[in-house]
C-alpha cells in the first residue's frame, strides 16, 4: 500500500517545527506502525536524510515510551492499543496519515516526535508509592486479606503505562486520569490507607503546578487509553481529595 | 586460565547465606551519606537495588536510557514470579524452589546462590505486597498461585499477564519514595558508555546523555550495572529494541569477565515472524502452557494444506493431530522446560510440519481447556443438560479471565480470534542466562563493579525456569546487594569523594569520544540496521536452537568479518552533540559485533548439551532418552568465564569449577 | 479564591455550582409552566417570589452570586485549560472519543450567558425598575386599582408576542439542553459520585437534560401560538 505521511519535524525543543510531507510505498498490513516508520527512515537514512525521531522500546505495548497523535487521535484509530501495537491493515491504501507528537504544554517536545514526560514522574515522585522500607522486614504476605473485588480494581488501576494518551486525547490536557489511576490502587489497598491522605493532596498539588489542565469529564481519555483505565478511577480521587481536604 | 574463587560461604548450604551476613563489615549509617553508588539500569535488580541502597543512607545515581525508569524491560515480563511459599500446600520449600533451579539449569549454576536465591524469594512477596503491589487473589482474599514449566507445584504468585509491570511499577515506586527524599538522583535519557577504573577499582562512569549529546562524568565508590541482557545479538528478540550489552560490554572490556555468553533461553511461545519488516518478536506468556495444548497436524499433507490456505485446524480431527510433547514428554506434558519445548517445536517444524506460511509455526489450543473449564463452571451453576454454546461461553470466560490481555494482544497481531482458531507459536530469543561472572557477593572480577539481575551469570544455570527472571532480579536488588556490597563500602568510609577531574576520567573520556567520532565517520555505505539484520541471521542461523563445531566456526569468522565491514562502511547520520538515535544504536550494534563472536567461540568450546545450549555432537544415543541432549558433567561441569584480551577471538577462557554438595547430578528427564 | 486553588476544587465548585442551578431550573420551569394551565397560580407565586424578603433579599443574591460564579469559573477555567495546550494540534480529532456537547461547554455556556442577559432586560431590570425605583410593590396591573388583577401573567405574554423573540429563546433552550446534557451528569462524576446508582442518576439526569428545556419551549411555543390572531 501507498501511503502520505506528514510528519512533525522539529530540530530540537527550543526550535519552531512544521509539518513535512512524506510518500511511503510497499506498505504491508501485516506491519506494526512502528515498523512503517522504521521502513521511512531506513529509506532517509539511505537518502542521506535525517531520520524521524520517535520514542519505543519494547514494541508489545506495555512500556508506554511510544506515543504519537496518528490522525488527530493518540495511538491512532484503533482501540485498547499502543502506536506499537497498531497494525497498518487498519489503514488503506492512498491514506493521508498526519503524526504529530503527543500536545501538553507539560509534554514538550524533545525532538520531532519525542515529547518529555518527566511531569508524570514529577507526579509520582510526590506521592505514588507507600511508605515501606525494602529490607523484608515486613508482615507475612497473606496476613492481610484483601477482597478479591478490590485487588482486581487496584490492579484494572495500576495497569496504567503512563504513555500520556489520556493528556493527549484530553481538549483540556488534563492529567487526571493518569494521576488518579496511581490515587486509585493504593486507595484501594489496606497498604495504602496509611498515607492516602497526603498522598492524594500532594499529588494532585504537583499536577497542577506541571501545568496540566483541569477534567471537564469528556471521557476522551478513558476512550483513548491503550489499557482502558476507567473514569471510575477520576471520580474516586475527587472523592479522595475532598476527603482528605475537610480532614486538612 | 585460572580457577575463579566464587567466595562462596563455609557451611551447610542452608546457613550459608545467614553466617555470611553475620559476618561480613557494616557501614554506619553516618558513613553512609559519605558514599556514593551508581546504579546502571532500573528494571527490577538496578531499581531495586538503588532503592533499597539509597533507603540505607547511600547517596545513589541512577541512569537508564529511557525517559522514565519505569520503562525498563522488566515492564513486559508477564506470567509470574516464583516464592517458596508453600500457600498451596503442595509440598513446596525453599529446597524444593532450590532443587527445581538447579536441574532446570541442567547442573550448571551455583549451588550457594540458588540457594540464596530460594531463601529470599518468600520475602520478596511480603515486601511487593506491602508495597501494594496488586498481586491476583482467590475469592477468600489470599493470593493465588498457579504453576510453571518445569516443576511439580504451584509456587507462582502473579498478577494476569503483567506480573513484571507491576513489579517493576513497585520498584519504580520505591525509587521514587527516595528521589522524593532526595537520596536518589536520576539520570534518565542517559547511557553509560564506559566504566572508570583508578587504582584497580570501579570509581564511576562516563556516560552520554542523550537529548544533547554530552559526554558526562560521573564518580562513585562502586558501580553496580543492572543492564539485562544481551538477546538483542540476534536482532529478532523478544527484549526491548533499546536492550543492550553495552555496559555489561564495556565492564568486560575494562576486566570483567564475561561467563556463559552462550547460554541463551529461546523462548517456546512467541508469535512467529511475519515478514522481513519484522523488528521484534513478542511473546506469549508460558503461563498459556498451563491450559493450551501444543500440536501440529499428524499427516504432513495436512501440514502443506493448512500452510497453503486449503486447510484450517479447526478441520482436523482429534485422530489427526499431534500433541507431540504429551507425547514423548508424557510426565510433564506442555509444562516441560522452555529449552525442551523449544527444541520439540523446531524438531517438527524442521521435519516438514509448520503450520504457517514461512512453516515455522505450531499450533497452541485452548478448545479442550474452554471445554473442560465451561463443563465445571456448569456444573458449580448446575446447570441442567447446558448446550455445546453454554459450555463454551462459560469456558471462554475463565480463560479470558486468565488470559485476556494475552489474547487481545495476539488478535491485535495476528488478526485473528485464539478464542476460535488455536493461536500460532514458534521459538524466540528471550533471556540470557550467560553474563558477567559475579562471585557470591555479586562483584564482578573487577573491585567495586557489581552486577545484578539479567547481567550477571548467576542463579539459572545453562536454562532457566519460568517465573525466576523476576524473582532474581528482585532478590539480587532488594536483598542481596545492599548487604554485600556494604562489605565492600565499609572499606571507602574515610575515601572522600571520588574527584573526576584525573587522568583515569580523561583518558575513559577520550576512549568514549574517539569511539564515538569512529562511529561518526564510516564511509556510509549502509544504515546500523543493516548490519544488526546481518548479524542476526548469522546468530540465528548458527548459533541458534542447535548448534554444531562447523556452524560455530563459519559463525566466528563471518562476525568479524561483518565488524570490519561495519567500522568501515556505517552510515550514521546527524552529529554527535544532539539527540542522535542512529549514533545510539551504531554504538550497541558495534558491541553486539564483538560479544557475538565470543558468543559463537563459548558455544565451540562448550562441546556438550546443556540447558538452552544445544550441540548437535552431543546426543544420547540410545536408551529412553534417544535423540534427547546429551549433558558431559565430567569435562564441562564449570562456568566458562571469558576474560578480554582485545579482537574476542583472543579472549582467554577462565574455569569456575562447579561443585555439587546438596544434589546429585542426574539426566534432566521430563518424560 | 484561596479555597479553591487547585484543580479539583475548582471542578467540585463547578459542579456544585452547576448543580444549584439545576435545581433552580426546575424551580423557574415548575412556576412557569403554571402560566400554561392557570394564570391564577402563575400570577399568585410570581408576585410572592416577587415581594417575599426571604426569596428577594436571601436566595436572589445566592443565586445571582451562582450564575456569576458559575460563569467567572467556567471562563477562568477554559483559559487555564487552553493554555495547557500552547501549541495546537494540526490535526485532532475530538468526535472519535468524545461527545460535542461535552467538548463545546464554552460555546453552550456563552449562548446560555447571552440569552441571560437578554432575559434580564426583558424580565429582571423591569421588575427592578417597577419595584424598587417606581417603589410599586403592588405586582398589580394598575397599582391604583386594586381589581386591575396581577400584571405578571399579562407581561409574560406580552413577550412572547414577537416570533423573533420566541425563535431566540428556543435556540437558547437548545442549547441549554446540551449544556445539561453534558453538565449535570459530569457533575455527578466531579464530587466524587460514581457507584451502582451512578447508571440510574445519568439517566435522570439525560432525561432531564431534555424535559426541562423542552419544557420551556414548549412554554414560550404555547404563550406565543396562543396569542396569535385566531
Amino acid at each position: 500500500m501507498k501511503l502520505n505521511l506528514k510528519i512533525w519535524r522539529q530540530a530540537d525543543a527550543t526550535s519552531k517545527g512544521s509539518i513535512q510531507t512524506y510518500p511511503i510505498d510497499g506498505v504491508e498490513g501485516d506491519m506494526s506502525f512502528l515498523e512503517m516508520l522504521d521502513v521511512l527512515n531506513e529509506d532517509l537514512i539511505n537518502k542521506g536524510d535525517e531520520p524521524v525521531v520517535f520514542d519505543h522500546d519494547c514494541r508489545e505495548g506495555i512500556c508506554g515510551s511510544c506515543s504519537l497523535q496518528i490522525n488527530g487521535e493518540p495511538h491512532g484509530p484503533d482501540r485498547l492499543v499502543t502506536t506499537c501495537q497498531l497494525h497498518m491493515r487498519k489503514f488503506n491504501d492512498g491514506d493521508t496519515i498526519t503524526i504529530e507528537p503527543f500536545r501538553a504544554k507539560a509534554f514538550p517536545v524533545v525532538k520531532d516526535l519525542m515529547i518529555d514526560r518527566s511531569s508524570f514522574d514529577r507526579i509520582q515522585q510526590a506521592g505514588g508509592y507507600v511508605s515501606v522500607n525494602t529490607s523484608g522486614n515486613t508482615i507475612d504476605a497473606n496476613a492481610i486479606p484483601i477482597e478479591k473485588e478490590n485487588a482486581d480494581d487496584a490492579f484494572y488501576a495500576a495497569t496504567c503505562i503512563g504513555c500520556g494518551a489520556c493528556v493527549a486525547a484530553c481538549k483540556n490536557a488534563s492529567a487526571m486520569l493518569f494521576t488518579s489511576a496511581k490515587v486509585s490502587q493504593y486507595a484501594l489497598l489496606p497498604q495504602g490507607q496509611v498515607e492516602a491522605t497526603t498522598r492524594v493532596l500532594n499529588m494532585v498539588e504537583q499536577m497542577d503546578k506541571e501545568g496540566f489542565g483541569n477534567c471537564t469529564n469528556t471521557g476522551a481519555c478513558e476512550v483513548e487509553c491503550p489499557k482502558g483505565i476507567s473514569l471510575e478511577n477520576i471520580a474516586r480521587m475527587n472523592r479522595e481529595y475532598l476527603s482528605a481536604s475537610l480532614k486538612g | 586460565m585460572s580457577i575463579l574463587d566464587s567466595k562462596t560461604p563455609e557451611g551447610p548450604l542452608a546457613d550459608k547465606w545467614t553466617n555470611h551476613k553475620n559476618n561480613i563489615n557494616l557501614v554506619n549509617p553516618a558513613n553512609k551519606r559519605n558514599i556514593d553508588v551508581i546504579v546502571v539500569g532500573t528494571g527490577l535488580a538496578g531499581g531495586s537495588a538503588a532503592a533499597t541502597l539509597a533507603e540505607l543512607g547511600y547517596n545513589v545515581k541512577t541512569f537508564c536510557y529511557q525517559d522514565s525508569p519505569r520503562r525498563a524491560h522488566s515492564i513486559a515480563a508477564q506470567g509470574g514470579i516464583n516464592a517458596a511459599k508453600n500457600y498451596q500446600g503442595d509440598g513446596d520449600s525453599n529446597y524444593r524452589l532450590f532443587y527445581d533451579t538447579v536441574k532446570g539449569g541442567d547442573y550448571r549454576s551455583r549451588e550457594s546462590n540458588v540457594y540464596r536465591l530460594a531463601e529470599v524469594s518468600a520475602n520478596i512477596i511480603d515486601q511487593c505486597v506491602a508495597q501494594g503491589v496488586p498481586f491476583a487473589r482467590e475469592y477468600g482474599g489470599l493470593l493465588d498461585n498457579r504453576s510453571f514449566g518445569g516443576v511439580l507445584v504451584s509456587r507462582t504468585f502473579y498478577a494476569k499477564g503483567q506480573t513484571g509491570q507491576q513489579l517493576l511499577l513497585g520498584a519504580y515506586s520505591a525509587m521514587n519514595r527516595q528521589i522524593n527524599r532526595g537520596k536518589i538522583q536520576p539520570f534518565n535519557r542517559h547511557e553509560m558508555l564506559d566504566v572508570v577504573k583508578v587504582g584497580g577499582k570501579a570509581r564511576g562512569i562516563i556516560a552520554r546523555d542523550l537529548v544533547t549529546g554530552k559526554i558526562e562524568r560521573h564518580s562513585a565508590h562502586a558501580v553496580v550495572l543492572a543492564t539485562g541482557g544481551y538477546g538483542n545479538v540476534f536482532f529478532l528478540s523478544t527484549n526491548a529494541m533499546g536492550s543492550n550489552v553495552t555496559a555489561a560490554w564495556k565492564a568486560h572490556r575494562r576486566g570483567a569477565f564475561m561467563a556463559n555468553p552462550c547460554y541463551t533461553q529461546i523462548h517456546p511461545t512467541c508469535i512467529p515472524v511475519s515478514g522481513d519488516h519484522q523488528s521484534k518478536l513478542t511473546l506469549m506468556s508460558e503461563s498459556l502452557r498451563n491450559d493450551g495444548r501444543i500440536w501440529v497436524p499428524k499427516k504432513k499433507e495436512d501440514s502443506v494444506a493448512i500452510r497453503e490456505g486449503k486447510k484450517k485446524p479447526t478441520d482436523l480431527k482429534e485422530d489427526e493431530r499431534d500433541y507431540y510433547l504429551e507425547r514423548r514428554y508424557p510426565a510433564f506434558g506442555n509444562l516441560v522446560p522452555r529449552d525442551v519445548a523449544s527444541r520439540a517445536a523446531k524438531e517438527r517444524c524442521d521435519a516438514g510440519f509448520g503450520v504457517n506460511k514461512t512453516g515455522e509455526a505450531v499450533y497452541l489450543d485452548f478448545a479442550s481447556a474452554i471445554k473442560r473449564y465451561g463443563k465445571e463452571q456448569a456444573t458449580i451453576n448446575h446447570a441442567e443438560n447446558p448446550s455445546e454454546q453454554e459450555i463454551y461461553d462459560l469456558g471462554k470466560a475463565v480463560i479470558e479471565n486468565k488470559y485476556g490481555n494475552l489474547f487481545q494482544m495476539y488478535e491485535k497481531i495476528v488478526d485473528e480470534n485464539p478464542y476460535k482458531t488455536p493461536m500460532m507459536i514458534y521459538p524466540a530469543v528471550h533471556y540470557t542466562m550467560g553474563g558477567l561472572w559475579v562471585d557470591y557477593n555479586l562483584q564482578t572480577t573487577v573491585e567495586g563493579l557489581y552486577a545484578a539481575g539479567e547481567a550477571n551469570f548467576s542463579d539459572h544455570g545453562a536454562n532457566r525456569l519460568g517465573a525466576s527472571a523476576l524473582m532474581q532480579g528482585l532478590a539480587d536488588g532488594y536483598f542481596v546487594l545492599p548487604y554485600t556490597i556494604g562489605d565492600y563500602l565499609s572499606h571507602d568510609i574515610r575515601t572522600g569523594k571520588i574527584p573526576t577531574d584525573t587522568a583515569e576520567f580523561d583518558q575513559a573520556q577520550k576512549d568514549v569520544e574517539e569511539r564515538i567520532n569512529k562511529l561518526m565517520n564510516g564511509s556510509g555505505q549502509h544504515s546500523v540496521d543493516y548490519y544488526h539484520k546481518k548479524l542476526g541471521k548469522i546468530m540465528w542461523n548458527k548459533c541458534g536452537m542447535s548448534r554444531n563445531a562447523k556452524d560455530l566456526q563459519e559463525a566466528i569468522d563471518e562476525i568479524a568479518t561483518l565488524r570490519a565491514d561495519f567500522w568501515a562502511n556505517v552510515k550514521v547520520p546527524g552529529t554527535k552533540n544532539e539527540l542522535n538515535q542512529e549514533l545510539e544504536k551504531a554504538g550497541r550494534v558495534a558491541d553486539f559485533l564483538e560479544l557475538g563472536e565470543l558468543f559463537a567461540k563459548d558455544a565451540l568450546n562448550r562441546n556438550e548439551s546443556a540447558g538452552g545450549h544445544f550441540r548437535e555432537e552431543s546426543v544420547e544415543q540410545s536408551g529412553e532418552q534417544k535423540g534427547e541432549a546429551l549433558r558431559d558433567d565430567e569435562n564441562f561441569k564449570y562456568v566458562a568465564a571469558w576474560e578480554y584480551k582485545g579482537a574476542p577471538k583472543d579472549a582467554v577462557l577462565h574455569k569456575e569449577e562447579l561443585v555439587f554438595e546438596n544434589i546429585e547430578l542426574k539426566t534432566r528427564s521430563y518424560k | 479564591m484561596g479555597i479553591i486553588s487547585s484543580s479539583i476544587a475548582r471542578k467540585v465548585a463547578m459542579a456544585l455550582s452547576g448543580l444549584f442551578l439545576v435545581f433552580f431550573l426546575g424551580q423557574h420551569f415548575t412556576i412557569n409552566l403554571m402560566s400554561v394551565f392557570s394564570p391564577d397560580t402563575f400570577n399568585e407565586t410570581s408576585h410572592f417570589m416577587g415581594t417575599n424578603p426571604i426569596v428577594q433579599f436571601l436566595l436572589q443574591p445566592v443565586l445571582i452570586f451562582g450564575v456569576v460564579f458559575h460563569f467567572i469559573m467556567g471562563f477562568i477555567l477554559e483559559i487555564r485549560n487552553r493554555n495547557a495546550r500552547a501549541v495546537k494540534y494540526a490535526s485532532y480529532k475530538g468526535s472519535a472519543n468524545a461527545s460535542w456537547a461535552s467538548r463545546n461547554m464554552i460555546i453552550s455556556g456563552l449562548v446560555i450567558l447571552a440569552f441571560l442577559g437578554l432575559h434580564f432586560y426583558d424580565f429582571w431590570a423591569p421588575e427592578l425598575n417597577v419595584k424598587y425605583f417606581k417603589g410599586d410593590m403592588s405586582g398589580l396591573i394598575d397599582p391604583d386599582n386594586v381589581n386591575s388583577g396581577f400584571r405578571y401573567y399579562e407581561e409574560l405574554v406580552h413577550k412572547f408576542e414577537s416570533p423573533i423573540r420566541v425563535g431566540i429563546y428556543v435556540v437558547a433552550f437548545l442549547l441549554l439542553a446540551v449544556h445539561l446534557w453534558h453538565g449535570f451528569a459530569s457533575s455527578f462524576q466531579s464530587v466524587g459520585f460514581n457507584n451502582k446508582y451512578s447508571v440510574a442518576l445519568t439517566k435522570f439526569a439525560k432525561v432531564y437534560a431534555i424535559v426541562i428545556p423542552a419544557g420551556f419551549i414548549f412554554i414560550a411555543l404555547y404563550l406565543h401560538l396562543n396569542q396569535l390572531p385566531h
